[in-house]
């Protein structure tokens, strides 16, 4: 019986695998991503899209676990079995694969011409000279609100940072909401959605951004303390046992619509619209005075690279040309609404919470996370010590002051700028 | 748990050893023993001593341009003497000594109770008593994490409303996220998760002291708890070392539960940040951060040599001096 079945099994093996060789002409590509979650969109949209333009081309998308994608892709590299195209994290850890020689220079392939500077930033050598991940998208940081909340309880959508709070004091006064859902468990909460979220509007952006990094203005600075100092305002207006609300908790208060306010990214855009009751609106952090030039956190957050060791180069590049492109551009953004195009021609998005968001590219100027390029690259590791730190400043255990002090003695432990 | 499996094979090792080492007679070359051992010794070499040689080697290299460099115990020179790895590391180290020391007082006292109470004749259902405090063991951390962080939310967790129940809400609070409570809270459950352990094993112990001993005991008019305190207890010892040394081993090794709960940041704060997911960090990185191989495996070595350490001190210090009895 058993060597029955295991002949059984081994035919049906040899038979598939001659199978495979048949279509074996078509060139296959193959797709290292950690957006499991994306999976339907590839395979019902995005891949259909691609092979109905260009015949002989197989494209597999083959994601595998967030938080295993870097170790896996890593081990797959370094055995010669990884995809032919990789989707590329922004930063250091792209770069560190291009200076491995896994990714390929691909600064003159066709398409590349369609992204400005700041979206190819992320995924650049220092020098600005040679890029390797097409850029894909951008999340945008800023506040949704439950629109319903604030029609009740007659708030206006703020504008300065006086009538934020106002409007928090008046949730709060009210009782009927908790005025906003986030909480400091999860840690990075507190410094993508507080900290990252409300600080360009201090440091100017880029401006401040790229003083941090020439070494012209330290975390220490006014201006990089004062987010810190909103922050630890922020505490009164939590809710009860903030300390121990993790992020998926935030994200069930605000579409159960027990919360008003929810410090955001784009992200959540198509997650909340599938659960949220009620209607929403967005509004872009506070500045100080009405009329202030506002920054946004527009950050670049995903790119597509090709494998230096892919064996299908051509076909590959065939295919990164068309991710440039503005129809890929189309069909990812409205596919994936909160995640926006980096492409120079304007993408046409249906929905409305996304139209907003973008909205604000037009009207405010644009940067990255501070933490993110360069900054990143020593121990202490300035990204997590300032999720450490801001859900600290969040939950009262340190000043702003020393929390700053804190992340600016451990940047200067390791970090010379200019060098 | 591979820790405490290799730790226990180098102990019966170790023991057996010296047993053997007495009678030498002169008798052909036994081929036998080689051939019945190779198994054995392959595969352990293969999967364990491999891996650790690996480590420990890892650990005196340092990777500069795109290659391993010897560099001796520089990596321990930076783990020791650079206040951003030293600092993180000794916090980690007190961390899991108070974890050890939750276990110490409260998993292993209430499982030698436990099983106390389960070995009393008297007792009625008892087979499903043991079942009951025994299923946690066996589940996934990842459940245990979770469902935990589930409980004691002050969102939605059960905890909250039962201290209202009882008129105990003004004591709750979200202890998971406070520095002063959090590691403590782990810890306990963690011995919520493992009190099984240390339960069954006193528990077969217990049942093993033969009854001749408890009869004359009880002759000798020793009832109760004094027949506890004076008999069993003595006779027991051995397995209560067996399972400090098993609990020692097991919190020096942790690393999931405080990953599954608070992630490997180990917040808030770092203040539930053990060994195990400070060596994570080091080893994989995280979010940001590049993992870094060399540091990590010096952690790990570290880890290796504290573990080794407690385990020798308990074999060289308190097995050789506890009596055993034979019946």
């Amino acid at each position: 019986m058993t060597t029955k079945l295991l002949t059984a099994l081994l035919l049906g093996t040899s038979i598939l695998g001659s199978a495979g060789m048949a279509y074996a002409q078509d060139v296959t590509l193959n797709i290292e991503s950690w957006r499991g979650d994306d999976l339907a969109i590839w395979k019902d949209k995005l891949i259909p899209a691609f092979e109905a333009k260009n015949p002989g081309i197989k494209v597999v998308f083959a994601p595998s676990a967030p938080t295993e994608y870097d170790a896996a892709l890593g081990a797959k590299l370094a055995a010669g079995s990884a995809g032919d195209l990789i989707t590329c994290r922004p930063f250091d850890k792209s770069l560190e694969l291009f200076k491995k020689g896994n990714l390929a220079d691909i600064s003159t392939l066709p398409g590349m011409e369609n992204f400005s500077d700041v979206a190819k930033a992320a995924w650049q050598t220092d020098d600005g000279k040679s890029s390797f991940c097409v850029p894909m998208a951008s999340v945008i940081h800023g506040f949704i609100y439950n629109k319903d909340a604030f029609d009740k309880l007659g708030i206006k959508v703020p504008e300065t940072r006086d009538e934020f709070f106002a409007a928090l004091d008046k949730i709060k006064a009210d009782g009927t909401y908790i005025p906003m859902a986030m909480g400091t468990k999860d840690l990075w909460e507190a410094a993508t959605m507080g900290y990252q979220n409300i600080g360009p509007n201090y440091w100017k952006g880029e401006e401040g951004r790229a003083a941090l990094i020439k070494g012209e203005q330290k975390l220490t600075d006014p201006q990089w303390v004062a987010p810190y100092a909103e922050l630890a305002k922020w505490k009164d207006y939590l809710g009860d046992g903030f300390e121990a609300q993790t992020y998926p908790d935030s994200q069930n208060l605000f579409t159960l619509g027990r919360a008003a306010i929810y410090p955001a990214g784009s992200w959540e855009i198509g997650l909340f619209n599938t659960q949220a009751q009620f209607k929403m609106g967005a509004f872009p952090p506070p500045v100080e005075k009405a009329g202030d030039t506002c920054y946004i956190s527009d950050h670049t957050d995903i790119g597509m690279g090709l494998n230096a060791a892919s064996k299908n180069a051509d076909a590959a590049k065939t295919f990164l040309t068309w991710v440039a492109s503005p129809d890929f551009a189309t069909i990812y953004a409205n596919a994936l609404p909160g995640f926006f195009s980096l492409n120079n021609t304007p993408v046409k998005m249906e929905d409305p919470l996304a139209q907003e968001f973008v909205s604000w590219r037009d009207k405010c100027k644009s940067t990255i996370r501070s933490t993110y390029q360069i900054l990143s690259r020593g121990t202490p590791n300035l990204e997590n010590e300032t999720w450490v730190e801001s859900a600290n400043v969040i939950n009262g255990t340190v000043t702003p002051e020393a929390a700053a002090k804190k992340l600016q003695d451990g940047l200067d432990s390791w970090y010379r700028a200019g060098k | 748990m591979r820790g405490s499996i290799a730790v226990e094979s180098i102990a019966k090792n170790l023991i057996g050893g010296t047993e053997r080492m007495a009678a030498a007679p002169k008798r052909p070359f036994r081929w036998h023993i080689v051939v019945f051992l190779a198994p054995a010794v392959l595969v352990y070499t293969a999967i364990m001593i491999l891996p650790l040689a690996g480590t420990l080697q890892l650990s005196l290299f340092r990777n500069i341009d795109q290659s391993q460099v010897f560099v001796g115990l520089e990596n321990f020179r930076r783990l020791f003497g650079d206040p951003n790895w030293s600092v993180n590391f000794w916090n980690a180290l007190r961390n899991n000594v108070w974890f050890f020391i939750i276990h110490m007082v409260v998993q292993n006292p209430i499982g030698v109770l436990l099983a106390a109470l389960l070995s009393s004749p008297r007792l009625r259902f008892s087979a499903f008593y043991r079942t009951a405090i025994f299923v946690p063991t066996i589940l996934s951390f990842v459940i245990v994490g979770f469902a935990w962080k589930l409980i004691l939310s002050p969102l939605w967790g059960v905890a909250p409303n039962l201290m209202d129940l009882v008129g105990l809400k003004s004591l709750f609070t979200p202890w998971l996220g406070k520095e002063q409570y959090a590691l403590t809270t782990l810890s306990l459950i963690s011995v919520w998760q493992f009190v099984g352990i240390p339960m069954m094993l006193i528990y077969a112990a217990l049942l093993s002291i033969p009854e001749e001993v408890i009869e004359a005991a009880e002759c000798d008019g020793i009832t109760g708890m004094s027949q506890f305190w004076k008999i069993k207890l003595p006779l027991i010892l051995p397995s209560i070392g067996i399972i400090s040394i098993l609990t020692f081993v097991g919190n020096f090794n942790a690393f999931d539960l405080i990953y599954t709960a608070q992630g490997a940041l180990a917040g808030p704060n770092y203040s539930t940040d053990i060994l195990g997911t400070f060596l994570y960090r080091a080893f994989f990185g995280f979010q940001l951060q590049v993992g870094d191989p060399n540091m990590g495996a010096a952690i790990a070595t570290m880890m290796f040599l504290i573990i080794l350490g407690g385990v020798c001190v308990y074999l060289f210090l308190v097995q050789t001096r506890l009596r055993r009895y034979q019946f």
